[in-house]
C-alpha cells in the first residue's frame, strides 16, 4: 500500500492473562472503506479500542497517521484524537444534552466558531444523516436507529480524516442502512475521509467496503484479509466463505 | 491557511475570493468577515469565488451555505463559483432556503399559572406514587413474611453486608465525633457549676434516645438510599427492570424488599454501635475533666431507662424501613439517560432525610404523650 493512514504492527490485545489477538498486523489505505469482521465474541470492538488508544496494547502498536496513540500524551495525544471520530456500539450520546448539543460540544471545545455557525453546522450535521429538526430532542426522547444516526453525526463533528464506526448498521431499517451505506461512500468521494467500520451486514459489506479483514477467536487474529467479493468465492479457509454466505455452523440445529 | 480577499464592487458586481484549506478550525474568523461583506454589499451581486480553495470540508460548507440562505433581494443573490466538483457535492446536498428558516426553537417557557399548576400536580402524583409504592411494598413485605422461602435471601445478605458492615468504619467516625463534641461542650458550660459529671446524664440521654438513631439514619440515607436508587435507577435505564416485569417477576418483590429488609435488620446493630461509639468518645472526654470511667458509668447507667434506649430503637427500624423503600422508589421512578440516575440518587437522599426528620418529630410527640 502506497499510502496507509492507519498501520497496525503486531499488536497484541486483550487484558492481563486473557490474549484476544496475538499478532494482528495490518494497514489501511487513506480513503479507504476498511471493513473488520468476525463472529460475535472475537474481539472486534476490543481491536477498534486499542486502536483508538482507549485499551492499552499488550505488545505491538497501532499508528495514526504515522503516530503511536498509546505511547502519545499531552498535546500530540490530543492531536491525534482531533483526527478521528469514533461512533460507539450504542451511540453513546450525552443524554442531558440535546443532539444538536452532542454535536456542538466538539466545535465549543476546538474551533472559534461564532455560536450561530455551531447551530448551523449541527444542524447541516443532523441533516446529513436524516435527522433535520430532530435537534432539539434529547437522546431519552429518541429511537435506538435515531440514536446510532446521531451519533455518527457527531462522529464527524470536526470533519475527522478517520471515522471508526463500531457496527453502524446494527439496529437500522434496510433503507435507512443503505442510505447510511451512501453516505459513508459519499463523504469518501468528497472528503477522502478513511473509515473503519465494524460490520455484521453482509449487504452493507459488499457495498462499501473496499477491504476487509476478518478475525476468529480460536485464530487469536486475522484469518482472511482483502476484498469482501473475492474472500466470498475465493477464499481457501471454509469458515471464511461460510461467514460471507451466511451458512450456518453444518449440523448446528438438527434439522 | 483559509482566506478572504474581497475584491470592489464592478458594475453592481462584488467578488468575495475564499481560498485556502476551509475546515473546522480555520472558517471560524472568516465567517464575521463573510458577513461584513454580505452586509458591505447590500445591492450588488456577490460572488463568492472558490477556484483556490485546496479543501472545504462540512464546517466550510456550511460557511458557504450561510451565506447562501441570508435573505437578500433577487437581484443581488449570492453565487458560488469555481468550488471543485467533489466539494460542489457536498454543498449541493444542502438546500440553503431550508436552513434559512430559524432552528425550531424549544417550546417557550409556559406562563406561571401553567407551571404553578403543573408543580402542584407534579406533587400530588409525586404523592400518589409514594401511595401507591407503601401499598405495593406493605403487600409485598407481608407477602415475604408468609412465605420466607420466596424471599432472595442470598441478594438481601449482599445488601445487608454493603449497607451495614460496610458502614461500619463511617458510623464509627461520626458516632465518636459526636460523642466528643456533645461532652466536650457541654463540660465546659457545666464546669464554672462543678457540674461535670452531669455531662453523662446529658450524653446518654441524648445520644440514646435522639442523636444515635437520628445520625445513623441520615448516614444511611446518604449511603445506602443514594446506592439503593442508583442501582435501581441503572437497571431501569438498562431494561433490566422492564426483563423483570416481562419474566413475570414483580419488581417490588425482587427488588425492593430484599433492599428495604436488608436495610431496616441492619439499621439496629448500626445504631447499637453509633451509640456506644458516641459514649465512649464522651467517656475520652470526662477523663480529661477528671471524672473517672466508673463514675461516668455509673451515672449514665442509673439516669437512662431502658426505654430510651429501646424508643431509640424502635425509632430507628421505621427510619430503615423508609429509607430503603423511598430510596427503591426513587430508583424506579427513574426516568431515561445518566444524568436521570443522578437526579434519583439526589432526590432518594432527599427524601429520605426529610422523611427522617418528619417521623423523628412524630415519634417525640407520641413519646410525650404515652410519657415515655
Amino acid at each position: 500500500m502506497s499510502d496507509p493512514i492507519i498501520r497496525v504492527e503486531n499488536l497484541r490485545t486483550g487484558f492481563g492473562d486473557l490474549v484476544l489477538h496475538d499478532s494482528v498486523s495490518f494497514e489501511v489505505g487513506r480513503g479507504e472503506v476498511f471493513a473488520i469482521l468476525g463472529g460475535s465474541g472475537c474481539g472486534k470492538t476490543v481491536l477498534l479500542k486499542t486502536m483508538i488508544g482507549l485499551y492499552p496494547p499488550l505488545a505491538g502498536r497501532a499508528l495514526i497517521a504515522g503516530a503511536d496513540i498509546a505511547r502519545a500524551d499531552g498535546a500530540a495525544r490530543l492531536a491525534i484524537l482531533q483526527r478521528i471520530g469514533v461512533m460507539y456500539q450504542l451511540g453513546a450520546l450525552f443524554g442531558s444534552m440535546t443532539l444538536a448539543g452532542n454535536i456542538r460540544l466538539p466545535l465549543e471545545e476546538y474551533t472559534a466558531l461564532p455560536d450561530d455557525a455551531m447551530d448551523l453546522v449541527a444542524r447541516m450535521k443532523l441533516e446529513l444523516v436524516q435527522l433535520q429538526g430532530a435537534g432539539t430532542l434529547t437522546p431519552a426522547e429518541i429511537s435506538g436507529g435515531m440514536m446510532k444516526r446521531a451519533a455518527i453525526a457527531r462522529a464527524m463533528a470536526l470533519d475527522p480524516d478517520i471515522v471508526f464506526l463500531d457496527e453502524p448498521s446494527g439496529g437500522l431499517d434496510p433503507i435507512t442502512s443503505a442510505e447510511l451505506d451512501q453516505l459513508i461512500l459519499r463523504l469518501r468521494a468528497s472528503l477522502g475521509i478513511t473509515f473503519v467500520v465494524i460490520t455484521h451486514e453482509l449487504a452493507s459489506l459488499f457495498a462499501i467496503a473496499d477491504r476487509c479483514i476478518m478475525l476468529d477467536r480460536a485464530a487469536k487474529g486475522i484469518i482472511a484479509e482483502g476484498k469482501p467479493a473475492e474472500l466470498r468465492d475465493h477464499s481457501p479457509n471454509p469458515k471464511v466463505r461460510q461467514f460471507f454466505n451466511r451458512m450456518a455452523e453444518p449440523g448446528a440445529v438438527a434439522a | 491557511m483559509a482566506a478572504l480577499a474581497l475584491q470592489p464592487d464592478a458594475g453592481g458586481l462584488a467578488t468575495i475570493a475564499l481560498s485556502g484549506r476551509l475546515d473546522a478550525y480555520s472558517v471560524g474568523p472568516l465567517w464575521a468577515q463573510a458577513h461584513d461583506a454580505l452586509r458591505a454589499h447590500p445591492r450588488s451581486k456577490l460572488v463568492v469565488d472558490c477556484s483556490r480553495v485546496d479543501y472545504c470540508d462540512g464546517a466550510g460548507v456550511a460557511l458557504l451555505v450561510d451565506m447562501l440562505r441570508q435573505a437578500r433581494p433577487a437581484d443581488a443573490a449570492v453565487e458560488i463559483r469555481g468550488l471543485a466538483g467533489r466539494f460542489q457535492k457536498l454543498l449541493d446536498q444542502f438546500d440553503p432556503k431550508a436552513l434559512a428558516a430559524a432552528a425550531p426553537a424549544a417550546a417557550p417557557p409556559a406562563p406561571l399559572v401553567a407551571r404553578v399548576g403543573r408543580a402542584g400536580a407534579r406533587v400530588l402524583a409525586d404523592l400518589y406514587a409514594l401511595v401507591a409504592f407503601l401499598g405495593e411494598a406493605a403487600a409485598a413485605l407481608a407477602y415475604a413474611l408468609r412465605h420466607p422461602r420466596g424471599v432472595r435471601w442470598r441478594d438481601a445478605l449482599r445488601i445487608a453486608e454493603e449497607a451495614g458492615v460496610n458502614a461500619l468504619p463511617i458510623v464509627a467516625l461520626i458516632g465518636f465525633l459526636m460523642g466528643v463534641i456533645l461532652a466536650f461542650q457541654s463540660a465546659i458550660a457545666m464546669k464554672p457549676f462543678g457540674a461535670e459529671l452531669f455531662v453523662a446524664n446529658l450524653l446518654s440521654l441524648a445520644l440514646l434516645r435522639e442523636l444515635g438513631p437520628l445520625m445513623t439514619a441520615i448516614l444511611l440515607a446518604g449511603r445506602s438510599g443514594a446506592a439503593f436508587a442508583a442501582e435501581i435507577g441503572t437497571m431501569k435505564v438498562n431494561q433490566e427492570v422492564d426483563a423483570l416485569t416481562t419474566m413475570g417477576l414483580d419488581p417490588v418483590r425482587f427488588l425492593v424488599v430484599t433492599r428495604v429488609l436488608a436495610a431496616t435488620a441492619m439499621i439496629v446493630p448500626l445504631v447499637v454501635f453509633a451509640d456506644l461509639i458516641g459514649l465512649l468518645g464522651g467517656a475520652l472526654v470526662m477523663l480529661s475533666f477528671d471524672i473517672p470511667l466508673q463514675a461516668y458509668y455509673n451515672q449514665a447507667v442509673s439516669y437512662t431507662r431502658v426505654a430510651d434506649f429501646l424508643g431509640g430503637l424502635a425509632k430507628s427500624l421505621v427510619f430503615g424501613l423508609l429509607i430503603a423503600g423511598v430510596g427503591c422508589l426513587r430508583g424506579l421512578q427513574t426516568e431515561t439517560g445518566a444524568a436521570a440516575v443522578g437526579i434519583s440518587a439526589t432526590s432518594a437522599v432527599v427524601s429520605g432525610i426529610v422523611l427522617i426528620v418528619v417521623v423523628d418529630g412524630i415519634f417525640a410527640v407520641l413519646f410525650y404523650y404515652l410519657d415515655l
